[in-house]
């Protein structure tokens, strides 16, 4: 496919698919941050005496499962799915990759340690994982955020430590060591620019998977709780809306998709760096 | 009698990603003798292997054949069908490829892989091909040549391998082999048998032969033309004494000159009389594995060699794979710190291993590796690359360093603009000469050399042996210059030590490199390196017995 190349200031260009992508995520982001200015209506507030209302002037995706406005409701999810999913994802993968990275670098008991007690968290089923932290300590935000970092850093610590032991082998890496250079160095420069790519489409997927899990506790009632909702829980409790195409249900789905396709289109199109390659 | 092949004005190209037509081969024509051997000569993207593969009618992934004809036996290969194609390859024209250890299945046993070409166009029934390849084995000079074939690639050597791919394709009987730089990935001594095996069955069944190589010496003993490629474009076609004795071009007279790289004619001078040794390596043993109950690696690599080396002077050490060469340097550099012995520099004993000694002791050693293609980290650009160690020996930045990155590229003989590029953006010996710009960026004493030029071109290693000896020059540098090749080796090192198995078995000034009283080892190395005398392979005697036991095939 070929892609028009856009200049970016501080010269790097990105291209037409990985900008449009960036709008997107800029503007959930942005719906996130001023859910409260933009919503017409509260979140739990039921405006209409119909339940599964049409799109209409007054609402325009419609109402809910309780005639609460849909528009509301998914603006103020914006808040829960981004924020959460994207807090999340970046705890798990900065923590996995960079241990997976000096697991790889390091060897020896280290890596051993730390492996084997990361398979063994890998090996507990996440959403009961997450029941039993919630179960235990309530269920809050930054309760969320955190079961779901531990969840989720098991796998992108092993997706990171096999790709940085193949790196690992190189001769520059040998150089590297025999030039006296430390763990830190070896793995932020030597090896982790070498593996990005693979690990940026893993942290999109891992996105997906976050986002899914959360709505997923939403729904068992030990995510967000009522009568805030994250766009997965109002996929879920507005389900039945479905034989009769409410919007209710069709535009949380249509949220998700956008969010989530963007992400890992952005992560496939990322700006690139211009270099002068004229010699 | 009509010629076998008859290649006009053959054309190949590709198209890059980026829609830009490349040619690769522009308008090619000459003619092969049925029984004849031609040698296709170049550097690497001269298009030799690209003119050999069109015999076949075949063309490499993304490439394609755009004009002329690659006549084979009378049947034009560029028009056949691929079905017709598949029919000719293994009967009419073979193929024996570079890497015969990447060319074997090895889940499979070799000699069901051999006769596979008969079952595939049903050419004999199965043992009668058995017995054929058992036939050609002995051809080939294999040893046991009634059990190898029932053995896996991984349990034969290197030379055994390349003969029983030429073994696989000279089952289906063609008129026509194309041998893809058969030896270029054995040692010396191995290649003489691997070469002298091809020759007499080549000769005995008056098959015709298409020879890839980039070394003269070596297409000298088994060709009868010589086709000298440059650019995709023929320079010269002759006989193979003619091209070696009288080259009409001027780029078959740089590959000669090429060829042996010029022995200084002054030696260095001679080492004051209480000069101290830079380096001196006492006792040194090196392995893999845990330590054993007495000290030693469970797989001892190095076993106890000692070196010393003189300020402004350069050590060669010299060997085939396998006898620890590359070991010993990375012992010197403290990547595998040595179990036993002691690395002394300047008289002042070293931490064993590299992240036991200072800073300013690692800046002393520096290491360049064979490969820069895996030397030099393909993520970052040149001028991050030479950077780096200019930041973490000198606390150089910004302008400074710039400045110092802009005299190193200099001293290399590379173009400044190149530091924005990345290393898979450059040359084979572009990249060689980063590698070493980065080793001169730490301002060391010593350089470790290890084959830095073996994957080279000849006329690109040349260019590095005489840079190198220039920035001895200037800087006073000293090698420590390790290599499987003779030639080289002698081109710039005064001292010349032969490791064998692990053991320093002879060391000598340069001056006394055949000398009478060597070691029966050094002897059988110096003997086995290809000289451009055509009759050289054939002359040649050895003993059997010796190759047998020191040559460990």
């Amino acid at each position: 496919m070929m892609t028009r190349a856009i200049p970016l200031p501080l010269h790097y260009r990105i291209n037409i698919v990985g900008l449009l992508a960036l709008c997107v995520i800029l503007f959930w982001t942005m719906v996130a941050l001023f859910a409260s200015q933009l919503a017409p209506h509260g979140v739990g507030e039921i405006v209409d005496l119909d339940y599964f209302g049409p799109m209409s002037r007054q609402f325009p995706v419609g109402t809910d499962y309780l005639g609460r406005d849909m528009l509301s409701r998914i603006l103020f999810g914006a808040r829960y799915t981004v924020g959460i999913s994207l807090a999340s994802v970046t705890i798990a993968c900065v923590t996995g990759v960079t241990l997976g990275m000096a697991a790889a670098v390091t060897g020896g008991w280290f890596d051993t340690a730390l492996s084997r007690f990361l398979d063994a968290l890998n090996s507990i089923p996440s959403k009961l994982f997450g029941l039993v932290v919630v179960a235990g300590v309530g269920s809050s935000i930054p309760v969320l955020i955190l079961t779901m970092a531990v969840i989720y850093t098991p796998g992108s610590y092993r997706f990171a430590r096999a790709l940085a032991v193949n790196v690992n082998t190189m001769d520059f890496i040998t150089v590297a060591r025999a030039r006296g250079e430390g763990v830190p160095y070896i793995i932020g420069s030597e090896i982790l620019p070498n593996i990005i790519g693979p690990v940026f489409a893993d942290v999109g997927l891992r996105f997906v998977f976050i986002v899914l899990l959360l709505s997923g506790l939403s729904f068992l009632g030990l995510g967000v709780q009522p009568p805030d909702a994250d766009w997965g829980a109002l996929v879920r409790e507005n389900i039945s809306g479905l034989p009769f195409g409410a919007p209710a249900v069709m535009f949380p789905s249509i949220a998700i998709a956008s969010l989530t396709i963007s992400v890992n289109l952005l992560i496939d199109n990322l700006p690139k760096k211009t270099r002068d390659r004229s010699a | 009698m009509g010629n076998l092949v008859e290649i006009r004005d053959l054309k190949v190209g590709a198209t890059t990603d980026a829609g830009r037509r490349v040619d690769i081969i522009k308008g090619v024509s000459f003619d092969i003798a049925p029984g004849e051997i031609v040698a296709l000569i170049g550097e690497s993207g001269s298009g030799k292997t690209t003119i050999a593969l069109t015999l076949m009618g075949y063309a490499r992934m993304g490439c394609a054949i755009q004009g002329g004809s690659v006549r084979v036996g009378g049947r034009d290969m560029t028009q056949l069908s691929e079905k017709e194609r598949a029919a000719v390859r293994g009967t009419e024209v073979a193929y024996v490829p570079q890497s015969a250890a990447a060319a074997f299945n090895p889940a499979m046993r070799i000699i069901d892989q051999v006769v596979e070409v008969s079952r595939i166009h049903g050419l004999m029934p199965d043992a009668q091909a058995r017995a054929r390849a058992v036939e050609l084995f002995r051809a080939l000079s294999l040893p046991n040549p009634d059990t190898i074939g029932d053995r896996y690639p991984h349990q034969v050597s290197g030379g055994q391998l390349q003969r029983l791919s030429a073994a696989m394709a000279l089952i289906g009987d063609p008129k026509l082999v194309i041998f893809d730089e058969p030896t270029t990935a054995l040692d010396v001594t191995t290649q003489i048998e691997v070469l002298r095996a091809f020759k007499a069955v080549m000769k005995e069944r008056r098959i015709a032969g298409v020879y890839v190589s980039h070394d003269l010496a070596v297409v000298a003993q088994i060709a009868d033309r010589i086709v000298v490629l440059r650019g995709g474009e023929v320079q010269e076609i002759g006989a193979t004494a003619d091209i070696l004795s009288a080259p009409a071009h001027p780029y078959t007279r740089e590959l000669l000159a090429a060829f042996r790289p010029s022995v200084d004619a002054q030696a260095a001078p001679a080492p004051a009389a209480v000069a101290q040794p830079v380096l001196e390596l006492r006792d040194v043993v090196a392995g893999y594995g845990a330590l054993k109950s007495d000290g030693a690696p469970t797989i001892t690599i190095v076993k106890a060699v000692s070196l010393s080396l003189e300020a402004g002077r350069n050590l060669g050490v010299i060997g085939e794979s396998g006898c620890g060469k590359s070991t010993l340097a990375r012992a010197i550099a403290g990547i595998l710190p040595p179990s036993s012995g002691d690395i002394l520099f300047e008289g002042k004993s070293l931490p064993r291993a590299a992240k036991d000694r200072t800073r300013e002791q690692l800046r002393q050693i520096q290491i360049v590796f064979q490969s820069a293609d895996t030397a030099l980290n393909p993520a970052k650009s040149i001028a991050e690359i030479l950077g780096r160690p200019l930041a973490f020996y000198h606390g150089l930045k910004g302008r400074e360093a710039q400045a110092r990155i802009d005299r190193l590229l200099d001293m290399v003989r590379l173009p400044r603009a190149l530091q924005e590029r990345r290393p898979p953006e450059l040359s084979g010996g572009q990249k060689q000469r980063v590698n070493l710009a980065r080793a001169l960026a730490a301002d060391p004493r010593i350089i470790l050399c290890d084959e830095i030029t073996s994957a080279l071109d000849t006329v690109v290693a040349a260019a590095i042996i005489d840079l190198l000896k220039e920035l001895q020059r200037e800087l006073g540098l000293c090698y420590v210059f390790i290599s499987h090749d003779l030639p080289t080796v002698q081109a710039i090192c005064d001292e010349i030590a032969v490791m064998y198995a692990g053991e320093k078995i002879e060391q000598m000034p340069r001056s006394r490199v055949g000398a009478r009283d060597h070691h029966a080892y050094t002897k059988l190395l110096f003997a086995s390196v290809p000289k451009l005398d055509p009759q050289w392979l054939d002359s040649l005697e050895r003993n059997p017995e010796l190759v047998a036991a020191l040559a460990r095939r």
